[in-house]
């Protein structure tokens, strides 16, 4: 059972009904189990210069680290912090090379992203995140918000300044305490998941979640799960129908099966002569 | 910048702009909005602004305070929010929605913390974010028969999901079954999404929108017929007494009057 078997992934971006250009960015690698989403900002309209070079920058750097051999011969344990750690270090390079060319090129001051991204391997899923893109688990007929948004009115919430009911009508959207390629250095936040078959996840920027509720994301997720296609369609259409206020993202990724690594002497046999 | 206009048995005295991150209202001078009549305590009450969202807060005044009409301790302001202090009235402009059509509106932008970076979040740790509520209800049809017979596999399952208000269209619609053994039972059609069909032979979707309401085939080898045409993999939109054909089963689609 290879990962591009396993895991079925469609990602669709959308201008929005309001702005003139899409500053989201999203991009897919099924080979090896790797999905990134980012939202631009800033500069003279360099979000999508940042965007683009975080998705790209990322999702190359880690199919280039991506080495199928060595990882089988790795212990779960070993994957997870080598997963954890070529994710941090992709992101970091990405970081650098975004504030470099902010720096180099006066149309591009200030630009930044935000960022989500998934990498699947042997039945768990890292997510790293900066800012307010979000990762959400569909399991069973449940939506949970897996991300914690880096945003003002997050940390509002959770010191209980205002309540999430409150915070739906707050004027203080979109305001993200952290993103990347703004500072020499970023600090993602890394967080390792279990997965079981038929969960699905939506990676998405807030211009989907600003628009629609959770719950209609669910619902959403629940009738059309048999068709992830129509599914990330229906998200993007219904986000416009709303108002369409920001640039629309949505990957959406199905667990078909499992995809744990065969370990023990054989699989390193076989992997010897692969 | 939001305000607050200060009146008094309906003439204006004067305009507030919230420019503090805390503006202070009470009889005594030493107030940012000082309010000179007896039924006013000498510290009444605050208001909160935090970039661009305010909130007023009673300082356990004698006679309390009122927001719309209700008496408040907190209260999270919404533009024509009318605050009633003793028998002065402030009234609330925050009217943001005018910038909406401007791009700027809604656009991500980062903000600065001058206080020292909080510590990092500890790595690989397992629990999820709250949990949204799981909200749906499922009426199941064949069910509704009676619980005594063998299942039927010729009905189709309705299924409506729970969910926020829909945007949907100006005129409310259903389905009525034509034929099987529920037929003459209908269905309303209110959420955005409505599922139709027999899952994992065949089923659509009939979706709720602005403009009206469409049809569009989700799984099955086949695709349901539309006044007895294919509909193929595209979104039809549905006209009064459309006839929907699906999973072996006709049923009709029509506006409510």
């Amino acid at each position: 059972m290879t990962l591009a078997q396993a895991l079925q992934i469609v990602a669709k971006t959308d201008p929005g009904r309001v702005r003139s250009h899409n500053e989201d960015c999203v991009e897919s690698r099924p080979d090896i189990g790797v999905v990134v989403l980012a939202d631009g900002m800033g500069g003279y309209n360099a979000g999508e210069v940042a965007s683009g070079m975080a998705t790209t920058l990322i999702a190359t750097g880690l199919a280039e680290a991506w080495n199928a051999r060595a990882l089988a011969r790795l212990s779960r344990d070993e994957s997870v912090a080598l997963a954890e750690r070529l994710v941090r270090d992709e992101i970091a390079r990405a970081n650098s090379a975004i504030f470099s060319a902010a720096q180099n090129d006066p149309q591009c001051n200030g630009m930044g992203t935000t960022l989500v991204t998934c990498l699947f391997y042997d039945d768990f899923l890292t997510v790293a995140h900066i800012g307010d893109s979000r990762l959400y688990r569909l399991r069973g007929d449940v939506l949970e918000q897996v991300t914690r948004d880096h945003s003002l009115l997050q940390e509002q919430i959770d010191s209980g300044l205002i309540s999430k009911e409150d915070a739906r009508l707050s004027h203080n959207k979109n305001l993200v305490t952290r993103a990347l390629g703004i500072d020499e250095t970023v600090e993602p936040e890394v967080h390792v998941h279990d997965i079981q078959p038929e969960d699905m996840y939506l990676l998405c920027s807030d211009g989907l979640n600003d628009m629609i509720e959770d719950g209609e994301i669910e619902m959403t997720l629940v009738a059309l799960r048999s068709n992830p296609d129509l599914a990330a369609e229906q998200l993007v259409q219904a986000a416009n129908d709303n108002g369409g206020r920001d640039n629309i993202s949505v990957i959406l990724v199905k667990v078909l099966k499992g995809f744990a690594v065969q370990r023990g002497w054989l699989a390193r046999l076989k992997a010897l002569f692969s | 910048m939001a305000k607050l206009i200060l009146s008094v048995d309906g003439t204006v005295l004067r305009e507030y702009g919230l420019s503090k991150e805390r503006t202070t209202i009470g009889r005594k001078p030493h107030n940012d909005i000082q309010v000179d009549n007896l039924a006013v305590s000498g510290e009444h009450a605050a208001i909160i602004t935090i970039l661009n969202d305010s909130f007023v807060e009673d300082l356990n005044s004698t006679n309390g305070t009122l927001v719309n009409g209700k008496p408040i301790k907190k209260h999270f302001l919404q533009h024509n929010d009318v605050i009633e202090i003793g028998k002065h009235k402030l009234k609330y402009f925050n009217d943001q929605p005018a910038a909406a059509a401007s791009a700027d509106f809604e656009k991500t932008m980062i903000i600065r913390k001058t206080a020292p970076a909080p510590a990092p979040a500890p790595a690989a740790h397992a629990a999820p974010a709250a949990a949204v509520e799981a909200s749906d209800t499922h009426t199941n049809l064949r069910s509704q028969a009676s619980e005594g017979h063998a299942a039927m596999p010729d009905i189709p399952t309705v299924q409506t999901s729970a969910s926020a208000p829909s945007t949907g269209a100006a005129r409310d619609a259903a389905i009525q079954l034509l034929s099987g053994s529920a037929a003459g039972r209908s269905m309303d059609l209110v959420k955005n999404l409505t599922t139709i069909g027999k899952p994992g032979t065949q089923v659509a979707v009939i979706t709720r929108r602005p403009a009206g309401f469409y049809i569009t085939h989700v799984e099955g080898a086949s695709f349901p017929s539309l006044n007895g045409v294919s509909i193929g993999a595209q979104a039809h939109q549905l006209n009064d007494h459309d006839l929907i054909e699906i999973a072996g089963v006709k049923m009709e689609f029509f506006f409510k009057p």
